[in-house]
């Protein structure tokens, strides 16, 4: 949906309290329609939750401290699939290489397919590796990994690679997937480039109730 | 049982229990439970008669305490699955009633561990496509209009240990299949009141929440369920929300799989777009038979589970039981829970035990007179869409058998004439 269908939905409630509270045929105080006393009981049934915000709410309460533009950039540490948030710096598959066997072949393996924790790299797809889920053989977009290493990895000492070092290590993950040449250098335009072979297998969610099994 | 995790007790309760003068000790009870905190786990004794030989209406019961604790004879735990930090607990279904689950029983799945926060330190940004930027601290978001709801979490990973069909287990307890499951009551701020304080701008489409674990979990939601019935949760059944659930802070998707609820909630960005994380791609994506593969799946089917008789229970004798069990749907409320107790041929309504909530479990109670025979029970729920929790065939018929999310059909039993109950499934195929 928009945006706007959902102020509009949220204003369309609150129009619809101040209705009810202005119409002629309010009922007494205390009086009960269709079950439910005006303005004691909120619905249940998971429809408008939003109306609990009462019609006399104001437009803004004005709890909270407006967040300046240093302290976003400060936090805002996510990356999208086309490239967005993605750092200045840069990373070569030999570098990657160095951070990789400091930093991750102790769980992942020399190669990215022994473990023990998940395996990175598989020969073919997916169903071929059923319990890999590797990146070259099941992930869409390569800016996940970047995103997924500079949060997460490594998994007991999260956030010590430099942006440098994410993007060398991203690198050699993606040489040994079979996805980049050995002499690939990832920055922020090389990454995003980076097409992913399976991305175009991944569809939406097509179950919506009703008495079809999905 | 299926492991020690059930007869654990603390070395101060089984105190408190033995420390009477049945034990021998010359020791009050007050002084039990003043006793050393406890060392390690000790196995609980076998069950034995009362072990105070005192007839409790001749001796003054204890005093009062500022936190009460469980009888010492009732001590049900998580069941434990730790892979280093990735790690998770599940609910003890099958010692629980009603629907409300126990905070402390509550099932849990962190990715990195449960973080250290102190809630008078902790903030939340909200930002992106809104006209206002804020950060929001723990005073702020408490000083909106709250509201209390009660729903369940449930990891779509459950019941994934009965989806093999190679590996179909038959010694499988409730908590060990689909203990990845909870209902609480909780209390936050509609997270429309957030997004209308910060004024979403047009366009906007997607939030990505992000958590302040060492995960940093991170996950895309669809704006409209934002402004549906979505909640920054900080309290848990009338307390505030437990570490392991995400306190002080975290995002309530009713009716959604567990995952995108990010716990330790940090930050919200406004976006056009999914952010296509790690957890919304190489994760929580289901894999289908076309080579096609499922993303953005987050509405729990509906789905029910008999708790009672089930594994490891053994049914003493023939005659009068009462089943019973668990059915929710992350559509919308249970309209309709049906028991057979031979085998799938025929289906008799169970009764749904009020309050019958949207998006939370709902207790189902059926009668059942056992003629000792040799049987197969089993449950399936139907939610106000129409939709009837499917067979484990209807699932691999409809997805193959690659998925590991969305586990949701027909869980079955099989009572021996001996008693003896064991996850049944496999007697259907």
């Amino acid at each position: 949906m928009t945006p706007g269908g959902g102020v509009s939905r949220w204003a369309g409630a609150a129009t619809a309290l101040l209705l009810a509270a202005c119409a002629p045929e309010e009922p007494s105080p205390g009086a009960v329609v269709d079950g439910t006393p005006p303005g004691q009981v909120m619905a249940d049934d998971g429809g408008d939750w939003h109306a609990a915000l009462p019609g006399h709410a104001p437009g803004r309460f004005g709890f909270g401290t407006p967040a300046t533009e240093d302290r976003v950039a400060l936090w805002d540490i996510d990356v999208k699939p086309d490239g967005e948030g993605l750092p200045p710096g840069s990373g070569s598959v030999a570098e990657g290489q160095a951070v990789y066997e400091l930093h991750c072949l102790q769980c992942h393996g020399p190669t990215g397919t022994e473990g023990p924790n998940d395996r990175l790299v598989s020969p073919g797809p997916w169903e071929q590796w059923p319990t890999g889920r590797t990146v070259g053989g099941y992930w869409p977009y390569a800016t996940t990994l970047y995103d997924y290493t500079r949060k997460a990895m490594p998994q007991t000492t999260p956030g010590i690679l430099s942006d440098d070092d994410v993007y060398a290590v991203v690198a050699y993950v993606l040489h040994l997937g079979g996805l980049v040449p050995a002499d690939a250098v990832m920055d922020a335009a090389s990454l995003a480039a980076v097409e992913m072979p399976y991305r175009d297998r991944f569809v939406p969610d097509n179950r919506t109730g009703g008495p079809e099994i999905r | 049982m299926p492991d020690t995790e059930h007869t654990r007790l603390s070395r101060r309760a089984w105190l408190a229990a033995s420390g009477t003068a049945a034990s021998g000790l010359v020791m009050t009870r007050w002084d039990a439970l003043k006793a050393e905190p406890p060392l390690a786990p000790m196995p609980v004794p076998p069950p034995q008669a009362a072990p105070s030989a005192a007839d409790p209406t001749r001796v003054p019961g204890r005093f009062v305490s500022e936190l009460g604790t469980r009888a010492p004879g009732e001590q049900p735990r998580r069941l434990l699955r730790t892979l280093a930090l990735s790690s998770s607990s599940r609910t003890p279904l099958q010692d629980l009633q009603g629907t409300i689950t126990p905070s402390d029983l509550h099932f849990e799945r962190h990715h990195a561990g449960v973080p250290d926060i102190v809630a008078e330190e902790h903030e939340v940004l909200v930002h992106g496509m809104v006209e206002r930027p804020m950060v929001f601290r723990m005073a702020d978001l408490r000083r909106y209009p709250q509201t209390s709801r009660i729903c369940f979490i449930e990891c779509s990973g459950n019941g994934g240990g009965a989806y093999n069909r190679s590996r179909m287990p038959t010694a499988i307890s409730p908590q060990q299949l689909d203990g990845l499951l909870s209902t609480s009551e909780w209390t936050g701020v509609m997270l429309s009141t957030i997004l209308r304080e910060v004024g979403v701008r047009p366009g906007a489409s997607w939030i990505l929440a992000e958590g302040r674990d060492a995960a940093v979990m991170s996950r895309s939601v669809p704006l409209d369920k934002a402004m549906d019935d979505s909640m920054l949760a900080y309290g848990q059944n009338g307390e505030a929300i437990r570490p392991e659930q995400g306190y002080p802070v975290r995002l309530l998707l009713p009716g959604w799989e567990g995952n995108a609820q990010v716990k330790w909630l940090r930050r919200i960005e406004v976006s056009d777009r999914p952010t296509m994380t790690r957890d919304e791609t190489s994760r929580y994506t289901d894999p289908l038979k076309d080579g096609t593969s499922r993303i953005f799946s987050f509405v729990m089917d509906a789905k029910s589970l008999i708790t009672f008789p089930s594994y490891p229970y053994v049914l003493p004798e023939r005659g009068w039981w009462e089943i019973e069990g668990l059915a929710w749907t992350g559509r919308g409320r249970i309209t309709r829970v049906e028991v057979s107790t031979d085998g799938g041929r025929s289906w008799s309504d169970a009764v749904l035990q009020p309050p019958v909530l949207s998006k939370s479990t709902v207790r189902f109670r059926h009668l059942w007179n056992w003629d000792g025979r040799e049987t197969v029970i089993l449950s399936r729920a139907t939610d106000e869409t129409g939709y009837v929790q499917p067979t484990v065939q209807q699932l691999w018929d409809a997805r193959g058998e690659g998925t590991a999310y969305h586990h949701n059909h027909q869980r079955a039993w099989k009572v021996a004439s001996d008693g003896v109950v064991t996850f049944g499934l496999g007697d259907l195929l």
